[in-house]
């Protein structure tokens, strides 16, 4: 059936079961690479979205629970040409192996920061607890959300 | 963006096709050849690793693959620096059968050794032959020519581009080996630490994994797993499936059972379906936890002593010591489960794969399908950072079966994060058991036995299938045989053989012929476990000894650069020659030189124990690495501190759950990793030898960081821990 969800500021249709998962919707219908499939029960954070500026878990998220909320994937903060100051963090502190955890330590960073502009090292370090990353780039992601942090015009 | 693309990132552009000009033909060699550089040895033309385009470009070819280590970046660097053309202007391919050169298997920190020196003969050898080409037409000597940037210009200032020589440069022809790199007096990008050229995608969204691959008309595919290692299919209920709306695919051949359909959640419900249906014999039970390492012992193995020097006998006065240690199956755990996506139309196969090795993944499923390998085309995507063998060959052979049954359509499988921790190959259990003897401040006595299952079960095996699916097929073909590995590399006996300059030594490589858990390649292979144990065993023998750990070592090393390396990383830590813990905190280090004949790494640790709960955590780490000439600053580092931080994981947390009836670690609750808050501040020193050769160091941290852990922990408490992982109950039981 087709159902209207809101993403990065557009209405889109998507023929899918409300049932489905906003996930595969956002990765198979709308084709947006951003958030990743991890472990599809909400442990790892690699499909991590915003849905009405929270942090959400998008492989446990239904379509039907989504309803009028805004949705916010990766794609949606900056694109190649005009990099979220998130973004363009990530590549200064170069703070990536492999990347799949990149898209949801953004976008916890992101509802992180939005709630915490100026947020201690302590601060970022237990807000992204409960997204893993496997490749041991920690301490860059966690400069990059400080950088990101002073570079965002509210400090 | 100022970075060159990676051409595998235009997914829809040109991949479909089996028939490029193929320019890796052998050559007919009468005589013997020389000897060529790195990979030029095993891919002697040029133009198997370079072209260059009439746009002022360069394509390079890699048969080594990313995995998240950055290695394309390096590559390009490597290569642009001997072409002189800003990096910006090299565009890599990696990993294609139908392309690139064949490297076997990225693994074991060899590629900048291996491809990145084939790369820099090469690309001195192209310049010079675009150099020949541009005297001839200006009627000057070679000598006279300047390059920037791809143009070459004359005495008398006239110009001309690599692009207008591209179509008159022959590179249809075998490497001489002989035109010298650039000194490293000259190096631009060499050394600098170059953007990695793959962020920017993965930063945006951009399509960066073979988990982003959208072909037209693709299906979504997923296999019904047995619940245990060797379960056999006897029913299921088909029709029931089939019905299922957007199902298309229902395969079975002998205990493999596998659906595709139009929508991934359908799949998933229609794999739901099928496993609830499945009625399996049941497979042969597992070891008891609670005695593996007693059962692994008593299993038949293939003994090798790889190293044995006679010394004189004991004296009198020697101290003995014997200790035993303890590593348990690990897992790879990449964050993104194993996925591919295959075609099979008009009898060729195309399989897109984050495998590290496409040519043995090719040569293996054509022997498990009975086509031929020209017939498949195996092109590397990647996945997310795997550490070795994962579920990745296997997933890729799981989208091969489902594909040769869709009728053409392309079929992308993703593992379920259950399946990859249940099905993956784990790094194996192992036990190392140490006799040594000290006197006089010395080490007089060293025997070490080390205990291990197969290291190395990757697809390109002569006698075996080394396919998890093909075990199960109904014209099944099992794996192929555990192996023994040759020196210097070795495998559960990697490292096994310490760099410590010792009068009398004998060590013994036990390889468990068995597979009880299935077992293969995790990163380190064995050092991970041999540096443990050798270095637990040093600080044993140090205190035996009465003498500081360091010091200890420093008396026993006889190569300047790992003097250099322990001193460095000492300094970086401000140890102090003799310190103590204080019962909950306390420091240690940790040496090796990677497989003996890599890296150089010493690691210090800093460790904090929780003697209520039993945690210990460890707040702060130094490094110091010594890489041979360094690639890419900052590249390295992210390798060595990532292994600290990797290793140490693996050393507080990991171990594979299981009973006798299967594997019950299935998701991230019963596989903990290390988590943000726990993560240690690391200094890194890195000792730069541009005139020595580069050496591997992808992997050079793992085994000095678990070891500079234990001996932390035995600073801070005076107790010492021999069974991985310290977890809280071996902790509170050590303190006891």
């Amino acid at each position: 059936m087709a159902i209207n969800v809101k993403v990065n500021g557009a209405t889109r249709s998507v023929n899918a079961e409300p049932d489905a998962p906003l996930l595969y919707v956002l990765r198979n219908d709308l084709e947006l690479n951003g958030a990743k499939y991890g472990c599809g029960v909400s442990q790892c954070g690699a499909c991590t979205v915003l849905i009405d500026g929270v942090a959400t878990r998008s492989c446990v998220t239904p379509l039907s629970r989504v309803g009028q909320s805004e949705v916010t994937t990766l794609e949606g903060l900056g694109t190649l040409a005009k990099l979220h100051p998130l973004q363009q963090a990530f590549i200064d502190e170069q703070a990536a192996q492999c990347g799949y955890c990149t898209n949801g330590m953004i976008m916890a960073a992101k509802a992180l920061l939005d709630r915490n502009p100026r947020p201690t090292e302590a601060q970022v370090r237990a807000g992204l607890a409960d997204h893993l990353c496997r490749c041991g780039s920690h301490n860059r992601i966690v400069r990059a959300v400080l950088r990101a942090a002073q570079t965002n015009g509210r400090i | 963006m100022n970075a060159p693309h990676l051409t595998r990132r235009d997914f829809t552009v040109g991949l479909g096709g089996i028939a490029l000009a193929f320019s890796l033909a052998p050559i007919a060699m009468t005589q013997q050849p020389p000897r060529l550089p790195g990979s030029l040895e095993t891919n002697r033309l040029l133009s198997a690793w370079l072209a260059i385009n009439a746009d002022g470009t360069a394509t390079v070819l890699t048969g080594k693959v990313e995995l998240g280590q950055g290695i394309l970046t390096a590559l390009s660097q490597i290569a642009a620096e001997e072409l002189d053309l800003p990096l910006a202007r090299v565009t890599i391919v990696s990993g294609d059968t139908g392309r690139t050169p064949n490297e076997g298997q990225t693994a074991g920190s060899l590629s900048v050794e291996a491809s990145g020196t084939a790369l820099r003969f090469a690309g001195a050898e192209v310049r010079a032959i675009l150099l020949e080409l541009a005297a001839k037409k200006f009627g000057v000597a070679v000598d006279g020519l300047k390059v920037t940037d791809g143009t070459i210009t004359a005495p008398d200032g006239r110009r001309v581009s690599y692009g207008e020589l591209a179509s008159e440069a022959d590179l249809k022809r075998e490497a001489t080996g002989k035109v010298a790199p650039k000194p490293v007096a000259q190096h631009r990008l060499v050394g600098q630490s170059s953007p990695r050229v793959d962020l920017p995608a993965k930063v945006t969204g951009g399509g960066a994994f073979v988990q982003d691959l959208r072909l037209p008309g693709m299906l979504h595919g997923r296999v019904a797993r047995p619940p245990q290692y060797g379960a056999q299919l006897e029913t299921f209920d088909e029709a029931k499936v089939r019905a299922m709306p957007g199902v298309v695919t229902v395969l079975r051949d002998g205990s493999f059972l596998a659906v595709a359909a139009e929508r991934e959640e359908q799949a998933i419900k229609a794999v739901e379906a099928l496993s609830a249906s499945a009625k399996w014999k049941a497979g042969p039970a597992l070891p008891d936890p609670a005695r593996l390492y007693e059962q692994l012992k008593a299993l038949p193995t293939q003994d090798t002593v790889i190293s044995n020097k006679d010394g004189p006998l004991l004296a009198s006065g020697a101290k003995v010591v014997e200790a035993t240690y303890r590593r348990p199956y690990q897992a790879h755990a990449a964050l993104g489960p194993s996925c591919a996506m295959a075609q099979m139309r008009d009898g060729q196969l195309t399989v897109w794969t984050h495998s590290q090795g496409v040519y043995p993944l090719r040569g293996t499923i054509a022997r498990a399908l009975g086509m031929k390998p020209p017939s498949i085309r195996c092109i590397h995507m990647e996945g997310a950072g795997c550490y070795g063998h994962n579920g990745a060959d296997d997933v890729a052979f799981d989208a091969a079966l489902l594909a040769r049954a869709s009728n053409g359509r392309p079929v992308r499988v993703q593992w379920t994060r259950a399946e990859e921790f249940m099905w993956e190959p784990y790094g194996p259990a192992m036990t190392m058991q140490a006799r040594g003897a000290v006197a006089d401040g010395r080490i007089v006595d060293w025997n070490y036995d080390v205990w291990s299952q197969a290291h190395n079960m990757r697809p390109g095996d002569p006698d075996g299938i080394n396919l998890l699916s093909s075990w199960y097929l109904a014209d099944a073909k099992p794996p192929g045989p555990a192996r023994q590995a040759a020196a210097p590399n070795f495998a559960g006996d990697r490292n096994a053989i310490p760099t410590y300059d010792l009068p009398r030594q004998r060590i013994t490589h036990h390889l468990i012929k068995d597979n009880p858990l299935r077992t293969s390649a995790l990163r380190t292979l064995g050092a991970y476990a041999n540096v443990f144990a050798v270095e637990s065993f040093m600080d044993e023998l140090a205190a035996a000894a009465g003498v500081d750990p360091i010091s200890f070592r420093l008396a026993h090393v006889t190569d300047p650069r790992e003097r250099a390396v322990i001193e460095a990383v000492a300094k970086a830590a401000n140890w102090k020659p003799g310190e103590k813990g204080n019962g909950v905190r306390g420091r240690g280090i940790g040496y090796s030189r990677y497989k003996t004949i890599a890296a150089y790494t010493a690691v210090i640790v800093e460790v904090e124990v929780d003697r209520a709960t039993g945690k210990i955590s460890v707040p702060r780490a130094w490094s110091a690495t010594d890489a041979g000439l360094i690639i890419s600053p900052d590249g390295l580092i992210n390798q060595i501190e990532g292994g600290i931080i990797q290793s140490a994981s693996w050393t507080l947390h990991e171990h594979v759950r299981f009973d006798r009836n299967g594997i019950t670690s299935r998701d991230w609750a019963s596989y903990p990793i290390m988590t943000m808050p726990d993560v240690p501040k690391i200094e890194n020193v890195l000792l730069n030898r541009p005139n020595d050769r580069p050496l591997g160091a992808g992997e050079a941290s793992q085994g000095p960081a678990v070891a500079a852990i234990a001996n932390a922990f035995a600073a801070a408490t005076g107790r010492r821990l021999r069974e991985l992982p310290f977890d809280p109950a071996r902790v509170k039981a050590a303190l006891a």
